[in-house]
């Protein structure tokens, strides 16, 4: 007789309902990795989301952790405050690039050189998805979005932001990574920089930021495969994958 | 405690709320109100609480909501045009049903305007002022003692009602000094334990979600007419006001904040001068005292409102006054030199109150 071994299964941090995300779409990647790591430390009853606006907006419909929802791009100052009133729980925010990169970059910035004890989760997938597929401050240069029907134009529209790379600069940042979620072997990476993230707030050494480059097949007008290629010829050429910062390892 | 100090109005505010329990402050510096959070950067470090200079406004009220998300006693305070940024926020407060304290020290505006006392922000504070129809508790103080008295009931309105409250004074309060008597503060025995705030799950079975987005079928149509409901348990029982000599009064004048400090000397010098009149000052704006204007024009049938603006709050006192009442106005907008006198309402009251007849 053979016993059955159950090898995988959702993680206790993950509802067990269906998302609302299209097909291809790697919000639903990122929040199993995230899930994954709340689970592996043992997280999910200190840990309290902040949701931001965008497609992600219904993370409190998927986790099953304390959630606040914030105002579109207002989630690092959220953030600011939950952490300040609970200094030994676990506070992340989940945003996506307009949310981060557009509104909310004032927030961010600030969040991240007071060296807030917080952990952002940071979804780059090159356009506004909930809106239907604008121009974000990621897209990259001559990148056709509903926005930009003649393709970003650099010399009118700006530069996509390399948000990982700016944060890294500032003194407030403990741990800075992009990783991305277009191939298993990125995706184990991915879970991997995630975990630091998390480990550098709960050894309370700072701010802790984790940009994942994704896909958006609907507003790309590709499909899910096609999609993952984009990431891969595209988006990491443009926005390389690494470490940018983990002040561990810098000693 | 039980000692009169000779303390400034916004410095008042400031001990009302950590007298009140308050150990979180978000702001962002704007004149005429910096008092109060430099007060609170001193004390709060003492007392285990923080102090947050945020980087704008918007920053901090969204400070604020994270940290009453928590369930925490947290305020903000800023002048008229940080109150605009923090709009956003105070809607989203109120969406999501937060309680907390935000200060307006109002100032003369549109714009940048100036930062003379002024009552022009009166709509923005009792009409929403951020999207989507709600209301604020709006309480007025027009002495250093009620920035102290007034932070207290504010907070405790607020929790126990989870909806943000704004304490709205202007320069005149904010600057001015005057005795205050401070004393301790008790917790009202009605406040609701709030087990709807974020902690981390810990052993509870259900999360806790703090949010204002209600997309599902009738869902959000519910979630206002609940919102609507506090509003009118509001209007029914936390009504507050003072009324001078209103038995004999042939003309009530109506003043909030500073503008009732001024109308008051006003109306001594017109009772001096043998003219019968009498004072209504509304001390909540929301819930305006719809109700006391109504009963005491069945018998006084005219009124005068005096603002620091070219007409706000007149509207809420034609709607609230018995049907054959008069409503008349006089207010300065606000800038320098633009305050007005004693004298100068003394000549309005004597004008409406029919002097010589
Ligand atoms: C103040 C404000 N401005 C604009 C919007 C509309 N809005 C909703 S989601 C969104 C963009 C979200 O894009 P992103 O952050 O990239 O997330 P994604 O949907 O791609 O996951 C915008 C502009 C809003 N809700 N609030
Ligand atoms: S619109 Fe784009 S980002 Fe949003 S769920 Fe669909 S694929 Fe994902």
């Amino acid at each position: 007789m053979t016993e059955s071994l159950q090898v995988f299964s959702r993680p206790r941090a993950l509802k067990d309902v269906p998302t609302h995300f299209c097909p291809g779409c790697q919000h639903g990647t990122t929040h199993r990795l995230v899930a994954e790591v709340i689970d592996s430390l043992d997280l999910q009853g200190r840990t309290i989301g902040v949701a931001s606006v965008g497609c992600s907006v219904f993370l409190y419909g998927y986790f099953d952790v304390d959630v606040v929802e914030a105002p579109h791009g207002r989630a690092p100052a959220v953030a600011t405050g939950v952490k300040r009133v609970h200094r030994d729980r676990i506070v992340f925010t989940y945003q996506g690039d307009g949310d981060l990169a557009a509104i909310g970059t004032s927030e961010i910035i600030h969040a991240a050189n007071r060296g807030e004890q917080l952990t952002v989760i940071f979804v780059n997938n090159t356009t506004y998805g909930m809106t239907g597929g604008q121009m974000a401050p990621t897209s990259l240069p001559q990148q056709k979005t509903t926005t930009s029907p003649y393709g970003r134009d650099v010399a009118s529209d700006g530069h996509p932001i390399r948000m990982a790379e700016l944060l890294a600069g500032l003194e407030g940042t403990s741990y800075v990574a992009r990783v991305a979620v277009n191939t298993p072997g990125n995706i184990i990476q991915a879970g991997k920089a995630i975990r630091k993230a998390f480990e550098v707030q709960v050894r309370g050494e700072g701010f802790s930021f984790v940009e994942v480059l994704s896909t958006c097949p609907t507003n790309w007008g590709m499909s899910p495969l096609s999609a993952n290629e984009r990431v891969a010829a595209e988006m990491i050429p443009y926005f390389a994958l690494g470490t940018f910062k983990d002040r561990q390892t810098a000693g | 405690m039980n000692q009169r100090l000779f303390v400034k109005g916004n410095e008042a505010v400031a001990m009302g709320a950590i007298e009140a329990g308050c150990r979180y402050y978000f702001g962002y510096p704007i004149t005429p109100q910096s008092d109060i959070p430099e007060y609170m950067s001193r004390e709060l470090p003492r007392r285990e609480g923080q102090f947050i200079q945020a980087e704008s406004e918007i920053a901090s009220i969204n400070m604020l909501l994270g940290a009453s998300a928590c369930g925490a006693r947290a305020m903000t305070s800023s002048s008229s045009p940080g109150i605009s940024l923090k709009q956003e926020g105070l809607s989203y407060m109120a969406g999501s049903e937060l309680p907390g304290l935000i200060v307006n020290i109002c100032r003369s505006g549109p714009g940048l305007g100036g930062i003379d006392a002024s009552q022009a922000d009166y709509f923005q504070a009792v009409k929403g002022g951020g999207h989507g129809g709600y209301h604020l508790i709006v309480l007025a103080p027009h002495s250093v003692q009620e920035m102290y008295d007034l932070t207290m009931l504010a907070f405790d309105l607020s929790d126990r009602y989870r909806i943000p409250a704004m304490l709205l004074g202007d320069s005149v309060v904010g600057q001015m000094k005057e005795a205050l008597l401070p004393h301790s503060y008790v917790r009202p025995d009605d406040l609701p334990t709030k087990d709807w705030a974020v902690s981390g799950k810990g052993e509870r079975k259900e999360q806790n979600i703090v949010k204002s987005l209600y997309l599902g079928d009738g869902e959000l149509e519910a979630h206002n007419w609940r919102l609507h409901g506090k509003y009118q348990a509001l209007r029914e029982r936390e009504v507050r006001f003072e009324s001078v000599c209103l038995e004999d009064a042939d003309l009530i004048v109506t003043a909030f904040g500073s503008a009732a400090r001024i109308a008051k000397t006003a109306i001594r010098m017109a009772r001096e001068k043998g003219l019968k009149v009498g004072l209504i000052r509304p001390i909540t704006l929301f819930p305006f005292p719809e109700k006391v204007f109504r009963q005491a024009t069945a018998s006084t049938r005219r009124v005068l409102c005096i603002e620091l603006n070219n007409g706000q709050m007149v509207e809420d006192v034609r709607l609230s006054v018995s049907r054959d009442a008069e409503v008349f106005f006089y207010g300065r907008p606000p800038g320098a030199g633009s305050l007005p006198t004693p004298e100068e309402l003394c000549e309005q009251i004597s004008r409406y109150c029919g002097e010589g007849s």
